[in-house]
């Protein structure tokens, strides 16, 4: 064959395939959710299906409740790490996941536009309120996992900073760090100027309150951070977590959801579960994970024990 | 949803090309980030190549140091030197440019160490020193070869270019990471679609300017059919 119709031949043979791959794009939404996922023993309710987000803290979590209802006699299925809100909270509202450790303040903003609550209590009431039919929100735990606002020790003392409307004393220019996500959101520079009437000015670091993050504030190229309070960074690196007084950030404790297969007696173990769990208590769990490197079933079990869950 | 044609209406969103993350302004950023990696691997690599083509020395360490720097991942290299530097453009540059030498590297040595030895000879014979040699003669007829590493190195940093933004505030990675981080895929997928079309825009120019460097290093080729031209 002569080479220029066999190299046209080719260069149509690639068109055509770019064409079908663009035209794929174009009708089918690749984020869409494909495989579909059988509820686990319809009707039997000692067999339970736990989740958990794709967060080595919420990992932990799930194992909590995991092992605490093993040890009760109940048959646990693990679909554990499995991405974000908008992925799995689909599959707990079709019944494929019964249990699923989950964040007030974030997932009432799921389910709702634009939430006006912001303590704890307020926002855990309007939680149970906002709750889907068949799906039931158990006691919340102390602990929390919200985002809060960081400074060094040392900017601290120099500042004479312990809540957030301090940094009006401030008189050097503020330049906040986080996630670029930070910047439209209310818990970035706008909720600062909005809420306390600071302005601060914004610098992207994509790695979520992580070592870059840190580095920037000790570094003093940034004075302020974004860094979740139960994050072990912060009493790592001797943080001062600035008190949030007007309510700026939404109040987000940790909350298990459960679907109607949770049986009275394993939301009870659950609840009991979540008493325990106080704010120094995940920061511990979450510093075993992040320091020792330790898998999330070893500390689950290990916690459970010391608090007398598996005996 | 219709994701793709989304993106493109982001796109066309004229609110998008206005104020401090205006689209335009993150490419000229994306653009004078990128040429500024380029151009310094050339000034590094370049000449480092060019001597090892000619003089033959160092061989072996240079095919093991650009086989070895293109394994490394630019994200992980990024953060090292983000701890080490602090957030700001130093560490994304220096990450992108271990990316962008290795192939500049290659081109210059490989280009210089393939013109014809006898061409060489011949011009040693005449009597031209070895700096006449090594620009008159040999880098005229490595340019092809030495621009195709370029180019490379181009494409690489342009599309690689979007990690800027994981610590800083440059350049067309951030409607890329905000999107992400937000669930606005069009926002996503628009940065995306703008980065693969600069790169395809500084392929293009590369291209002719490879071929405009091919007729020149060997102006006989231009002659002959283009159907021979690729079994040659």
């Amino acid at each position: 064959m002569n080479i220029r119709i066999r190299r046209a031949g080719l260069t149509i043979a690639a068109i055509g395939a770019v064409g079908v791959l663009l035209a794929g794009c174009a009708s089918a939404d690749p984020l869409e959710e494909g495989g579909e996922t059988t509820p686990a023993g319809e009707g039997d309710s000692s067999s339970l299906v736990i989740g958990s987000q794709a967060y080595y803290s919420n990992e932990i979590i799930a194992e909590l409740y995991a092992q605490a209802l093993e040890a009760d006699g109940y048959t646990i299925d693990r679909q554990l790490q499995i991405g974000q809100r908008e992925v799995y909270m689909p599959e707990i509202e079709a019944g494929s996941i019964d249990l699923f450790p989950e964040y007030t303040g974030p997932l009432l903003q799921y389910w709702t536009e634009e939430p006006a609550e912001r303590t704890s209590d307020e926002v855990f009431d309007a939680l149970v309120e906002a709750a889907p039919e068949g799906l039931t929100i158990l006691d919340q735990a102390p602990a929390t996992d919200q985002d809060s606002y960081v400074v060094t020790r040392e900017f601290a003392e120099a500042n004479d900073l312990t809540t957030v409307a301090d940094l009006a004393n401030v008189e050097e220019p503020l330049t906040m760090g986080a996630n670029s996500e930070a910047e439209t959101r209310p818990n970035g520079p706008q909720g600062l100027a909005e809420v306390y009437g600071i302005e601060a000015g914004f610098t992207p670091i994509e790695d979520g309150g992580g070592p870059l993050t840190i580095q920037a504030l000790q570094d003093g190229d940034i004075q302020l951070a974004i860094v979740y309070t139960a994050d072990p960074t912060i009493a790592q690196n001797d943080l001062v977590v600035l008190e949030d007084t007007e309510g700026l950030f939404l109040a987000s404790n940790v909350v298990p959801v459960a679907s109607d297969r949770v049986d009275e007696e394993a939301q009870a173990t659950v609840n009991e579960v979540s008493a325990a769990l106080t704010a120094d208590a995940l920061i511990d769990l979450n510093r075993q994970s992040v320091e020792e490197q330790s898998p999330a079933a070893d500390i689950a079990q290990a916690w459970l024990e010391e608090q007398g869950f598996l005996g | 949803m219709n994701l793709f044609l989304e993106a493109v209406q982001w796109l066309l969103d004229p609110a998008n090309w206005a104020g401090p993350n205006a689209l335009g302004l993150r490419i000229l950023e994306h653009i004078g980030f990128s040429a500024v990696v380029v151009l310094v691997a050339a000034a590094i690599g370049i000449p480092a190549g060019t001597l090892i083509g000619h003089t033959g020395r160092g061989r072996g360490a240079i095919i093991a140091i650009t086989g070895g720097a293109r394994a490394l991942p630019t994200l992980g290299l990024l953060t090292i030197f983000g701890l080490w530097l602090g957030i700001g453009l130093e560490a994304p540059f220096l990450a992108l440019l271990v990316l962008a030498l290795p192939p500049v590297l290659a081109g210059a040595y490989a280009g210089v160490e393939s013109v014809d030895r006898a061409t060489v000879g011949a011009a040693r014979a005449i009597g031209l020193t070895e700096r006449q040699i090594l620009m008159g003669v040999e880098l005229p007829l490595a340019a092809p070869v030495i621009i195709g590493g370029l180019r490379s190195a181009a494409l690489q940093v342009i599309s690689t270019a979007t990690l800027a933004a994981y610590i800083s505030d440059t350049g067309l990675g951030r409607p890329i990471f905000s999107g992400l981080k937000t669930q606005q895929y069009d926002m996503m997928l628009g940065g995306s679609i703008l980065v693969a079309l600069l790169a395809l825009l500084v392929e293009l120019c590369f291209q002719l300017v490879q071929s405009a460097a091919a007729r020149r290093a060997e102006p006989h080729r231009t002659q002959t059919p283009a159907s021979e031209r690729i079994t040659a």
